[in-house]
């Protein structure tokens, strides 16, 4: 447990880091900000699927589907029905929930877990990918795009704006799903979550319904990872089946979270400003010298992970955490 | 299983089949004799890639998210042979294949081994990691396009009655054939083959006996992974390759495995045979890029309706 102290020195940290933030656009460059609008995403979709698999245990390789399902009714609404996305975005959550609520269902009352529930889940990813290359009112495999009105007028009511707009909107959004995580992992869901993670079979002969709260965790996920889904369509404008629904696109949300340290609050944040930098430095560094190479970011991805695995399988944020004075983290902060 | 949800998915699954078989009896006989038959070939060259999966998660219990992209390695090993030492795929064969044991030993003997009593998860995280750097590496060295490896002989017929079968095919599916046939005598007549079946089936009592499980496992993880060698070089005859397509048939080998039975080696020829059937009367039925839509159909549905496959053993 934290010591009273310890929390307070996590809370002034944590708010000065938010301050930060918050004045960054003041003295940050166009690249810098856009580089922190990505940072903020994965940091909001991390903890997402972090609340799915750091929280409960239950690994999920398809979380591009909610992504993906997000983006598209909400982008539909609007370029179809001059939908406001602030109305659309109840439908995306919808469409996500009754997609996370279907493969819940059938893995949990089925009792699919472990290795079958991934590959449960990266198969309902890539069968909904394949249905919406064929999915011609959303443009099929050729894209859906979004207009893109005049850029510098900020449009709140129907997401349109300079990346600032767009940056204060992640900075939100990354906040509020820390908040949420943090709530959640303190309340007595959280717990009942934990136990389940730790050992399922021990909290059902409890008493906790463990059904019920592994719906409650998918959904609560689903729904989250969805909301990510409309702000890449209105920031993006533009969505492809192949790219959106992807695999590699699932895999990306869940690095972050990893590197940082899964199950804990801060990880999927820190992991996220990792990842990002380093990836997005490299391509600088290459590019400075000249070099175009596709694939090379990924396959410093793919050593990153292969390195946390190896050498910190907890994740470095929980290492860093008791370095900074944080207290011992495990599992809690 | 809950009796509704039972009665649901039957009527749904009932209604997509009746719409799959009015669209194939429309058909003409021929053509569809055809496409039958490449499927059977073609499912041959899946079966053998998916037993290396299921070689490989029979015993180590691990599962090798790297599957297909081994195989896409194997593809571009043949088509770099190829194209510089102007070798046949039939003869690339077996250098790839003692190539991809000699690589798939130290993967498990340096990397895997110790990753063996950790977290599910976390053992799939570290293939996952392996795969990504993997499929990587191929676009930086290969580029996205699609290579091909064109034989003599790749446009050549076998003419029976109706049928027209391409000779690639049928080589290549009687090398699968071949091969998993020679690791069916290896499990039931060698020593080696008995031990590592022993380590598979009662790991504490292999250990006790003396059995040394690591390199069991090391051993395994190289049979797997010349399978998938040998199954790449034969694939890459019958389809170009692009470094995307790793991730694609580390899909499909799991969908065939879990299809067929995890951990069964019949299942998995069977799988095979199943998916590849099933993906070509799916590409003339309705198109050709929906095919695959049919796979993850099918292994919802085994998932759900007979988790074990349908020629695995009841889970331990």
């Amino acid at each position: 447990m934290l010591s009273s102290a310890q929390t307070r020195r996590a809370a002034i940290a944590l708010l000065a880091l938010l301050a930060v933030l918050v004045a960054l656009p003041a003295f940050a460059s166009a690249y810098l900000l856009s580089a922190m609008v990505l940072i903020l995403y994965f940091a909001y979709v991390g903890q997402a699927w972090n609340v799915m698999m750091g929280f409960v245990g239950q690994l999920s390789l398809g979380h591009s589907l909610y992504v993906g399902l997000g983006a598209y009714a909400a982008a539909a609404l609007y370029v179809h029905f001059g939908v406001s996305p602030w109305i659309g975005l109840w439908a995306s959550m919808g469409v996500s929930l009754a997609a996370g609520a279907l493969i819940g269902v059938l893995a949990f009352r089925f009792g699919i877990g472990g290795v079958y529930f991934a590959l449960l889940t990266i198969a309902f990813a890539e069968f909904t990918r394949i249905g919406f290359d064929h999915f011609d009112w959303v443009g099929g495999s050729g894209g859906f795009f979004l207009p893109v009105k005049q850029h510098g007028v900020v449009d709140l009511a129907n997401l349109r704006g300079p990346p600032v707009m767009f940056y204060y909107i992640a900075l939100a959004m990354a906040v509020a799903a820390f908040v949420i995580a943090w709530r959640l992992r303190v309340s007595r869901i959280g717990y009942y979550w934990l136990a389940i993670r730790e050992n399922e079979d021990a909290a059902q002969a409890l008493g906790i319904n463990t059904f019920r709260y592994k719906m409650l965790a998918i959904l609560i996920s689903s729904a989250m990872t969805s909301l990510a889904g409309v702000f890449f369509a209105f920031y993006y404008n533009n969505l492809f089946p192949e790219q959106i629904f992807s695999m590699g696109r699932s895999i990306e949300i869940i690095l972050g979270p990893i590197i940082g340290g899964l199950g804990t609050l801060f990880g999927p944040v820190l992991g996220a400003f990792v990842l990002t930098l380093l990836g997005d430095g490299l391509t600088e560094v290459t590019s400075a010298l000249g070099l175009e190479i596709p694939g090379l970011k990924q396959v410093f991805y793919g050593v990153a992970l292969l390195v946390v695995i190896l050498f910190v399988p907890n994740g470095i944020w929980p290492a860093m955490a008791r370095r900074l004075g944080f207290g011992p983290s495990k599992g809690s902060k | 299983m809950p009796l509704k949800s039972a009665a649901a998915i039957g009527a749904i699954v009932a209604a997509l089949a009746a719409l799959y078989f009015w669209r194939l009896a429309a058909l003409p006989g021929a053509l569809l004799g055809n496409v039958l038959v490449t499927g059977f070939l073609t499912g041959l060259v899946y079966g053998l890639m998916a037993l290396g999966l299921s070689v490989i998660f029979g015993v180590v219990r691990v599962v090798n998210f790297a599957h297909g992209e081994m195989m896409t390695i194997a593809m571009y090993a043949s088509v770099f042979l190829f194209a510089a030492l102007k070798l046949d795929p039939f003869i690339t064969l077996f250098p790839v294949a003692i190539a991809f044991f000699v690589f798939g030993y130290a993967l498990q003997a340096g990397l895997i081994n110790p990753f063996v009593e950790r977290p599910e998860h976390s053992q799939f995280m570290l293939l996952v990691a392996v795969a990504i750097i993997m499929v990587n590496v191929l676009l930086m060295a290969f580029g996205p396009d699609a290579r091909s490896v064109q034989v003599d002989y790749a446009l050549e017929s076998f003419e029976v009655g109706p049928l027209v079968i391409d000779k690639v095919r049928v080589y290549a599916a009687a090398v699968a054939i071949l091969l998993a046939s020679g690791l069916f005598a290896f499990f039931r007549v060698t020593a080696t083959g008995r031990a590592i079946r022993a380590c598979a089936d009662n790991l504490l009592g292999a250990k006790v006996v003396g059995l040394n499980v690591k390199r069991y496992y090391a051993l395994t993880f190289g049979i797997g992974s010349a399978l998938v060698g040998a199954a790449g070089v034969l694939q890459v005859m019958l389809v170009d390759v692009t470094p995307a397509l790793g991730p694609a048939y580390t899909l499909l080998a799991f969908v065939i495995v879990i299809v067929g039975g995890l951990g069964s080696m019949g299942g998995a020829l069977a799988g095979g045979v199943l998916i590849g059937v099933s993906e070509a009367l799916a590409g003339v039925a309705f198109t050709p890029s929906a095919k695959s839509m049919f796979s993850f159909a099918l292994l919802i549905l085994v998932l759900l309706l007979r988790p074990r496959g349908l020629l695995g053993k009841k889970a331990a």
